[in-house]
Order: structure tokens, then C-alpha cells, then sequence
């Protein structure tokens, strides 16, 4: 017989088989990529092309290259003579975005760990209902939650109403427009985003170990130090970013709650869009943002592989 | 000498069990955070039944608000372009992941997947302002070629965004569910469009669910994107609202808040049970 | 190959090799086998030892890279799953979980098209016949484990397949169930009159219900045998190894007749005879194997009786088992020897430990293996 023609007949067959599964595959997949390149990918490349272009004088712009769209990212001329400087307002608001997205990431790790730790310590048929009222929020509309938090902060809101009928204060206090006011809401809205991963985490933890801690002459603080926070340290660095990015491109909650002179990234961006007429600089600003999100994701991406492998 | 072994044999004092997975202080921040997640929100749905104009003097119950909303031509118009948009967004972006999602789970490993999950996954991981802006310059491209300024656009946006969403639970439905029922159908004699339509597509029927009302709760949320791609008068829900709410404010954005916040509940609360009905 | 009417499934030659390269895995190597009508057959081995890839051969899920697969004379090597007349029943079950219990039973039947007054009936049957019948409304997930495996014996047996494959189908159930499913399934078999083949590791349930049992090791069939055959008479290392305990000893070939050899133990120079399987060396040095319980103590003064081989030995240590007890024997030449002794109070005197003792076992109860 000969065998070897046979084998590797069978063989082709049945890379042929693989072939035409890998195909299916594709083919199934081929709608969803599609509508995500016509509408979420593609206009990202196009986003990139705009920013070298010239700004047109009502909005959008210019077929003409031009580099001053990135960079004005940094620096200004000055009207008269033309001397380069940076941009003093833009890296207010850049530093202003960064710091308040680390504030509202440790703000949200600080009350969320203790939470999902309070979740991950219930008793197993009660955790699915824990967990769901940390959802409800995550999904219902920012817009709203924002609002909530306005109708609390305002000087007529809720919190200064109580003040002033206690008398701990004569006159309203200004909470409004104010960094802390973006802060707090973006750590009340984002807190879920927090507690989720690191509950996923926690909820994988094997408290054997913890009590091997114990039993090991650990104290509580100990214990949470040594044994828990690094084998949870998957969970608070993912937790962390999915805070930090959408914090980073906040744009709902800084615009009502911080107000025109608390202006973060996403509002400075939608500016250029509007009153500012600037596409390419809001193009080039845009791309800057992404860059420095898809930063933060391959840390994630990076930690969430090791964590992988230390688990299997 | 036995006064003293007597001592030593009665009880301490009750001391409370050792708990393992307790720590001081983790359950008081715990409640303290789940008060403040929904907290806020008390205040907001309270003053949407305020008799006066104001959302900072209680001054009875009414439904007026309510019914000053309901009466609102404008109120009406965006609900139901939010409507229509969520609906056509969620029902196109819930066929497309399923097929993605049929693709891409139960596979072997193959070259390119990697891009597809990347790709579905876009939407989750550039932040929205970013997505919008792009958004806003691709289509204006197109109005202006094309001259059509209609809701396709907005329905467009939301399809891709909604994607991901649709496309997380059905997945999860699909590697959760055992391979080898497929096999058993075809060893039952079912076709392979048989197994599919009597067995894979019963049993991920719930994740289908799932993921189109998350899709549909996602699309009827959005601001960011909405507000950045919508032509002229294509206000939807959110978008009124966060106008609404830089000017003077009166209990009727308190409603609709309210209302919407109820329908959100109420959509989340059936997925909470679909996702446990899991035999 | 000779395709007599008596042969259910044969399996002709046939290899499967899965990935390739460096990757290349041989699941089989150049396997065959006849099975035939209304038999109940085992495939016995390790895992990894290629009888779940057989049985998805011959259930249709995999195809073979080389060789032929006949069923009733019809080769289905490349026929697809839903288009073979054969139904396993999964180790798994693989009980569809939103169809209750009748309606996972009368699927096979509808994906055949059956009228539906016909599946019911069939059902019903079934249900009958597996005795399920207050069960039929019930959701599956509704079900006791053992409730369960009769819903996919029944289901897999409602289309009244030409053979039923078992993916072994007991390992998920407790001991106790375990006994009673075996006589369960082999009452099954002797009702329908289907081919039964069924794969399992565990070397007792094999014994216990097969008609004639395969033992594979490395994607090969390494012996074919009823349960007694391949118990009594294990041709390889491996097979008496993995079946049973059993003794093994070095001996030298002194003589052959037919399948009977004469043996000299290399432990004390004692004269035995044994048996030949075929293949086997038929000069030289070779090892047999004596099963323990075939041993039995002789007095101190005791002749071996006519045709039993005597050795002497020291006991090193006892372990009780209850209805026996195993002696751990030390023979001359170093090697060792267990020999499990039936507890019998009237014993005279049993042995301890330390002590030295003869043992005799019956003519032919030694096997001389092929490797």
C-alpha cells in the first residue's frame, strides 16, 4: 500500500477542513468588523490624516498640510512677534486631567477594595445579589448619576440645605465648579469599574492561605499586606485603569460639575470642535489622549498576561 | 493552690470567634459605599414628585412633573428618537455579535483572532470623547458628499459601540454551554442546521437576551458620542437633558430622570435573572 | 478481510494522527478489530491509550487518517455523525438542558423524522424500559446523577442504533450506583440485542460485563479476549499489569509441547509448566506471571500434590483485607511473590511473620508472557 501518498492525502484533507473552519470563522465575524471599521476603527485613521491638515475658517478644514495642529498641542506663538512659548493654558489642562483621573483612581481604590472584599467575604449564594447592586449603577446613565451628585453639591442643593438648617454654616457653600466636585463625582460614577475587577480577583482568593497567614503569627494588617494585596494585585491594577481611562476622557461629568474654568481633556478637545474651530489641533489632541490611554492598556494587557500565567 | 486551678479552669470571658476573613473597617467603608451609590439618587427621584418649581424646597407630592413631561412635545420627540435609535441599535449590533461571537468562541485557536477580539473590543477601550470626535469628522465627510444628514448616522455610532456589549454576554453563554450537546445532536441524527436551531441557538437564546438589552440600556444612555455625531435638531434623551441642565433647572428633569432610571432598573433586573436561569 | 455476517464493526488498519510536525500525535497506530453481533465489547486501557479516539471514530466525530471502517459491511469511515445508525452515550451524558426528560429520549427519533404518534410511543417505551416513567415531564437538571445516566442510555438507545457506543459512562457515579448500572446496562444489552461497545479504564467493570474485552495501550489493541481469557491468560507485560495484581517471575524455557512449555523458576530452580500464548519465545529466558490468589500454603511436611509446582519462601509482611489476606513472600533468587490467602479459621495454623513457608500453586497456573 502506499501509505506515506495516503498520509498525506489525509493530512491535506484535513488542513483543508481547518482551513475552511478558520474561514467560517471570518466569515462570521465579518459584519461585526465591518460595522466597527465604518464606524468606531476607519474614522480613527481619518481622525490621525485630519490633524496634519489646516484648520478652515468656520470649522473643519483645509485640504493643506500644515503640522500646527500638533503643534499647538504644546506651545503658542504670540499674536505680535511671533515668539514660541508653551501653552500655558493647555498644560494646565492637561495636568489638571491627569490629576484629577490618579485622584479619582485611588479615591475609588481606597473605598472600593475594602468593598469588594466586603463582597468576596459573603456567603456564596449572597454574593451574585452583592455584586448586582454594584451593578445596577455601572450600567445606569452617568448623565443622571451626575445629575444626582449636582442636586446634592448645589448651593441650594441637598448637603448645603442640611448645613444651614444645623447652622454649621451662615452662607452656602460653594461646592460647584469646583476640582473637588469633578473629583467626587467621577469617583462616585467610576467607583464600579473599581470594585468589579478586584472583586473578580478577591473572588478567586483562597483563604487557606490567608489563614496559613494566621497561623503563621501574621496579624490582621499583616495578612492583608503579605498574603491578600499581592495575590490581589492583579484585580487593583485592572481596576485601576478602567478607572483611569474613562476618567482621562471624562467629558459629562467635568463639564457640569467642574464647570468652563475646570476644563479636563474631553472638554478641551469638544471645544475645538465647537467654539474653537480647530480641528486639527482637537484631532492631534484627541490622538495624544488615545496615545496615553493605549499606554495604560498595555500595562493592563501586560499584567493581565502574567497574572494568567501565575494562575495557571 | 486549687482555688487557683479552679480559676484557671473556668471560662474567659467570652471572646468573639476568630474570623478569618475578617478586617477592622472593611465592612463599615463597604456599606458607606453602597449608601453612596445609591444615595444621591434618592434626593433626585424625591424632588420629582415636588408640587413647587423647585428642586430645593419640598412642597408636596404631585405627580405634575410627570404629567408636564408626558405633555412636553419635545420631551416626546427625543424619547422616541431615543427610542428608535436604542431599538435599531441594539437589534443590528445584537445580530452582528452573535455571528462574531459564534465565530470566535469554541474555535481552535486561529491566526487573526487576536485582531477580531481586538476589534470588537475597540469601542470598550478608546475613551468616547475620542470616538466622537473621529466620528463627527468621518460623517461630516459624508454629509457633505452625500448631502443625507438623516438618523442613520446616529444609528451607525451606536450600532459599533453597542457591539462589544452584545457581544460580552452571548459569549459568555457560548463557552459556558458543554460542545459536546452539539455532538450529541448530530449523533442524534440532526444535520448540522438542525443542531444549531434545536440545540446551540436554544441554549444561548438567554445571552441573546442579555446582550441586546445591555445593548439597548447602553445605546439609550449615551451622551458623549450622541452629542458629538448628531446633526441639527437629532436631540435624543440624554442630549436634551444635559441641556437642560444648564439652565434653570425644575423638577421635569427630575421625571425623566426617574423614569428612565426605572426603565434601566427594570431591563438590568432581567438580565440579573436570565443570567442566572443558567439550566 | 472476510466479511461474515457475524461481524457487527470491523475495523480495518486503521490510524489517526492528529496535528503534525513536532505536534504529530498518533492516537492509533494501525488498528483492527472485529466486533461482532450483539456483543457486548470493552475497549480497556490508560487514558491516553487511543479508546476514546476508536470510539469517536467509530461514532463519526473524527475520521481516521488511514484505514477502513465497516459497519454491517457498509464502510462509514467518511460518513458524518448524523448520518451513521450508530448513538453513544456520552461520558458526560450530554443531556440537552432545555428539553425534558421525554423530549430529550424522542430527539433522535424527530431529527429522523419519525411521525410523531411513533416517537411518543418509542419514548414512552424507553422510558419503560429504563424505568423513568413517573420522570418524563421533568427537566434534566431536575434529575439524580444516576436518573440522568438512564436518560442518556435511553435516549441513545430510542432510535435503535445497529451499536451503541458508551464513553465510559459510569465514572461519574458513586460506587454503590456504579454496581447497579453495570447489571442495569447488561440487562439493557441482553433486552435490545445491540452491540454494546464500551470503553472504560477500569479493569473490574471490564471484567465484570464484557462478552470479550480489547485492552490498548498506546493507540494499539494489545490482546482481544473474553474476561477470563484475558484475566487468566494476559499474553503481555502490560496486560497482566494492568489487569489485576499478579506475580511476575524470571524462568527458563526447558521444553515445549504445543501450547505448554516447561519451565525452570530462576527463584529456588523449581520445574513448572505453563502456558504458551502464541508469539511467544519458545526458548531461553522469559517471564511468566501467577496471579496471587492462585497460590495456596502447604504444611511443613506436605508433598505437592500430582502436577503442582512447590516453592519455599519467607513471609516479610502481612496485610489483612478482611475476606483474605495478602502475604508479601520473599523467594529464594531475591525476588518477591504476594500470595492472597482466603481467611479460613480452620486453618490450622497461619503464618506469621517471619516465618518460613511453601507454597504451591496448580499446573498451568503460571503464563509465560510474549515480552
Amino acid at each position: 500500500m502506499a501509505q506515506p501518498t495516503d498520509d498525506a492525502r489525509h493530512g491535506h484533507a484535513e488542513r483543508e477542513a481547518a482551513r475552511r473552519r478558520v474561514r467560517a470563522n471570518w466569515l462570521l465575524s465579518a459584519p461585526a468588523l465591518a460595522m466597527l471599521a465604518f464606524a468606531a476603527s476607519g474614522p480613527l485613521l481619518i481622525m490621525l490624516v485630519y490633524s496634519f491638515l489646516t484648520p478652515g475658517d468656520y470649522g473643519g478644514i483645509v485640504w493643506k498640510f500644515s503640522g500646527e495642529g500638533w503643534f499647538q498641542v504644546l506651545f503658542s506663538r504670540d499674536i505680535f512677534d511671533e515668539t514660541v512659548g508653551l501653552a500655558d493654558a493647555h498644560l494646565t489642562i492637561f495636568w489638571r486631567s491627569l490629576e484629577l483621573s490618579i485622584l479619582t483612581t485611588l479615591l475609588a481604590l481606597v473605598l472600593g477594595f475594602p468593598t469588594a472584599y466586603f463582597i468576596a467575604t459573603r456567603p456564596r449564594e449572597q454574593r451574585a445579589l452583592w455584586l448586582f447592586l454594584v451593578t445596577i449603577p455601572f450600567w445606569t446613565n452617568l448623565l443622571i448619576r451626575t445629575f444626582a451628585i449636582m442636586e446634592l453639591i448645589r448651593n441650594e442643593g441637598v448637603i448645603n440645605s442640611i448645613l444651614l438648617w444645623l447652622g454649621v454654616i451662615d452662607a452656602p457653600l460653594q461646592m460647584m465648579f469646583t476640582e473637588g466636585a469633578t473629583l467626587v463625582g467621577m469617583a462616585y460614577v467610576y467607583l464600579p469599574l473599581m470594585v468589579l475587577p478586584l472583586y473578580a480577583a478577591m473572588d478567586r482568593l483562597d483563604f487557606r492561605l490567608v489563614e496559613a497567614g494566621y497561623d503563621l503569627y501574621a496579624t490582621r494588617l499583616q495578612v492583608l499586606r503579605k498574603v491578600i494585596l499581592p495575590l490581589v494585585k492583579p484585580g487593583v491594577i485592572a481596576g485601576s485603569i478602567l478607572v483611569f481611562i474613562p476618567s482621562l476622557g471624562a467629558y459629562v461629568t467635568p463639564r457640569l460639575l467642574g464647570g468652563g474654568r475646570n476644563m479636563m481633556m474631553g472638554n478641551f478637545i469638544e471645544l475645538q470642535f465647537g467654539q474653537g474651530r480647530n480641528w486639527p489641533l482637537g484631532a492631534a489632541l484627541s490622538i495624544t489622549l488615545l496615545l496615553v490611554v493605549m499606554l495604560a492598556l498595555v500595562v493592563y494587557v501586560k499584567n493581565a498576561n502574567k497574572g494568567g500565567a501565575g494562575h495557571g | 493552690m486549687a482555688d487557683a486551678a479552679r480559676a484557671a479552669e473556668r471560662p474567659k470571658r467570652p471572646r468573639k470567634p476568630f474570623s478569618v476573613q475578617r478586617m477592622p473597617g472593611f465592612a463599615t467603608v463597604a456599606v458607606i459605599c453602597f449608601v453612596a451609590l445609591y444615595a444621591p439618587l434618592f434626593p433626585l427621584m424625591i424632588y420629582s414628585f415636588n408640587a413647587g418649581e423647585s428642586i430645593a424646597v419640598w412642597q408636596g407630592f404631585s405627580w405634575r412633573w410627570y404629567e408636564s413631561a408626558w405633555a412636553n412635545e419635545q420631551v416626546k420627540e427625543v424619547t422616541i428618537r431615543s427610542l428608535v435609535v436604542a431599538a435599531f441599535a441594539s437589534g443590528i449590533s445584537t445580530a452582528l455579535a452573535t455571528l462574531a461571537a459564534l465565530g470566535t468562541t469554541r474555535t481552535a485557536s486561529f491566526k487573526g483572532q487576536t485582531v477580531i477580539y481586538v476589534m470588537i473590543n475597540q469601542p470598550l477601550m478608546v475613551p468616547e470623547i475620542v470616538t466622537g470626535v473621529a466620528l463627527l469628522i468621518f460623517f461630516a465627510m459624508i454629509k457633505v458628499a452625500t448631502g443625507y444628514t438623516g438618523l442613520a448616522y446616529l444609528i451607525a455610532a451606536h450600532t459599533a459601540f453597542c457591539i462589544p456589549f452584545a457581544y460580552l454576554p452571548i459569549r459568555a453563554r457560548l463557552e459556558g454551554m458543554d460542545k459536546t450537546l452539539e455532538a450529541a445532536a448530530a449523533d442524534l441524527y440532526a444535520t448540522p442546521w438542525q443542531a444549531f436551531r434545536r440545540v446551540t441557538l436554544p441554549l444561548m437564546a438567554p445571552g441573546i437576551v442579555a446582550g441586546a438589552m445591555l445593548a439597548f440600556v447602553i445605546s439609550l444612555d449615551d451622551v458623549v458620542i450622541t452629542e458629538l455625531v448628531k446633526s441639527a435638531g437629532q436631540d435624543t434623551l440624554p442630549t436634551y437633558m444635559l441641556g437642560q441642565l444648564r439652565r434653570a433647572i425644575t423638577p421635569e428633569i427630575n421625571a425623566i430622570s426617574t423614569a428612565l432610571l426605572a426603565v434601566t432598573v427594570a431591563l438590568l433586573t432581567a438580565i440579573f435573572f436570565l443570567s442566572r436561569s443558567k439550566e | 478481510m472476510i466479511q461474515s455476517a457475524d461481524v457487527a464493526v470491523n475495523v480495518a488498519g486503521v490510524s489517526k494522527i492528529f496535528g503534525s510536525g513536532d505536534q504529530e500525535v498518533r492516537a492509533l497506530d494501525d488498528v483492527s478489530v472485529a466486533i461482532r453481533q450483539n456483543e457486548f465489547f470493552t475497549l480497556l486501557g490508560p487514558s491516553g491509550c487511543g479508546k476514546t479516539t476508536l470510539l469517536r471514530l467509530l461514532a463519526g466525530f473524527e475520521h481516521p487518517t488511514r484505514g477502513e471502517i465497516f459497519l454491517n459491511g457498509t464502510d462509514i469511515a467518511g460518513l458524518p455523525p448524523n448520518k451513521r445508525p450508530v448513538n453513544t452515550v456520552f461520558q458526560s451524558y450530554a443531556l440537552f438542558p432545555h428539553l425534558t426528560v421525554g423530549q430529550n429520549i424522542g430527539f433522535g427519533l424527530e431529527m429522523q423524522g419519525k411521525p410523531k404518534a411513533e416517537v411518543e410511543q418509542t419514548v414512552d417505551a424507553m422510558l419503560k424500559l429504563v424505568r423513568m416513567e413517573a420522570l418524563k415531564k421533568r427537566r434534566t437538571s431536575q434529575i439524580s446523577g444516576g436518573q440522568q445516566q438512564r436518560v442518556a442510555l435511553a435516549r441513545a438507545l430510542a432510535p435503535h442504533p445497529e451499536v451503541l457506543l458508551l464513553d465510559e459512562p459510569l465514572s461519574a457515579l458513586d460506587f454503590k450506583l456504579r454496581k447497579e448500572m453495570q447489571l442495569e446496562l447488561k440487562r439493557l444489552q441482553n433486552e435490545t440485542g445491540i452491540t454494546f461497545i464500551f470503553v472504560t479504564h477500569d479493569q473490574e467493570e471490564a471484567l465484570t460485563m464484557s462478552d470479550r474485552i480489547a485492552v490498548m495501550r498506546d493507540g494499539k489493541i494489545l490482546q482481544v479476549g473474553g474476561p477470563r481469557e484475558i484475566y487468566d491468560r494476559p499474553a503481555e507485560r502490560f496486560v497482566a499489569d494492568f489487569i489485576g495484581d499478579t506475580n511476575f517471575l524470571r524462568a527458563e524455557i526447558l521444553g515445549v509441547d504445543g501450547d505448554a512449555a516447561r519451565l525452570r523458576l530462576d527463584a529456588g530452580g523449581v520445574e513448572i509448566a505453563a502456558d504458551l500464548p502464541e508469539g511467544a519465545a519458545r526458548s531461553g529466558a522469559v517471564t511468566v506471571v501467577i496471579r496471587p490468589e492462585r497460590a495456596r500454603f502447604l504444611g511443613p511436611d506436605d508433598a505437592p500434590p500430582d502436577g503442582e509446582s512447590a516453592l519455599d519462601a519467607r513471609v516479610e509482611q502481612m496485610v489483612y483485607f478482611g475476606t483474605d489476606t495478602h502475604y508479601h513472600l520473599r523467594l529464594g533468587g531475591d525476588e518477591r511473590f504476594i500470595a492472597r490467602i482466603q481467611n479460613d479459621e480452620r486453618l490450622a495454623r497461619a503464618p506469621a511473620e517471619g516465618d518460613s513457608v511453601r507454597i504451591a500453586f496448580p499446573a498451568r497456573a503460571a503464563q509465560v508472557l510474549k515480552d
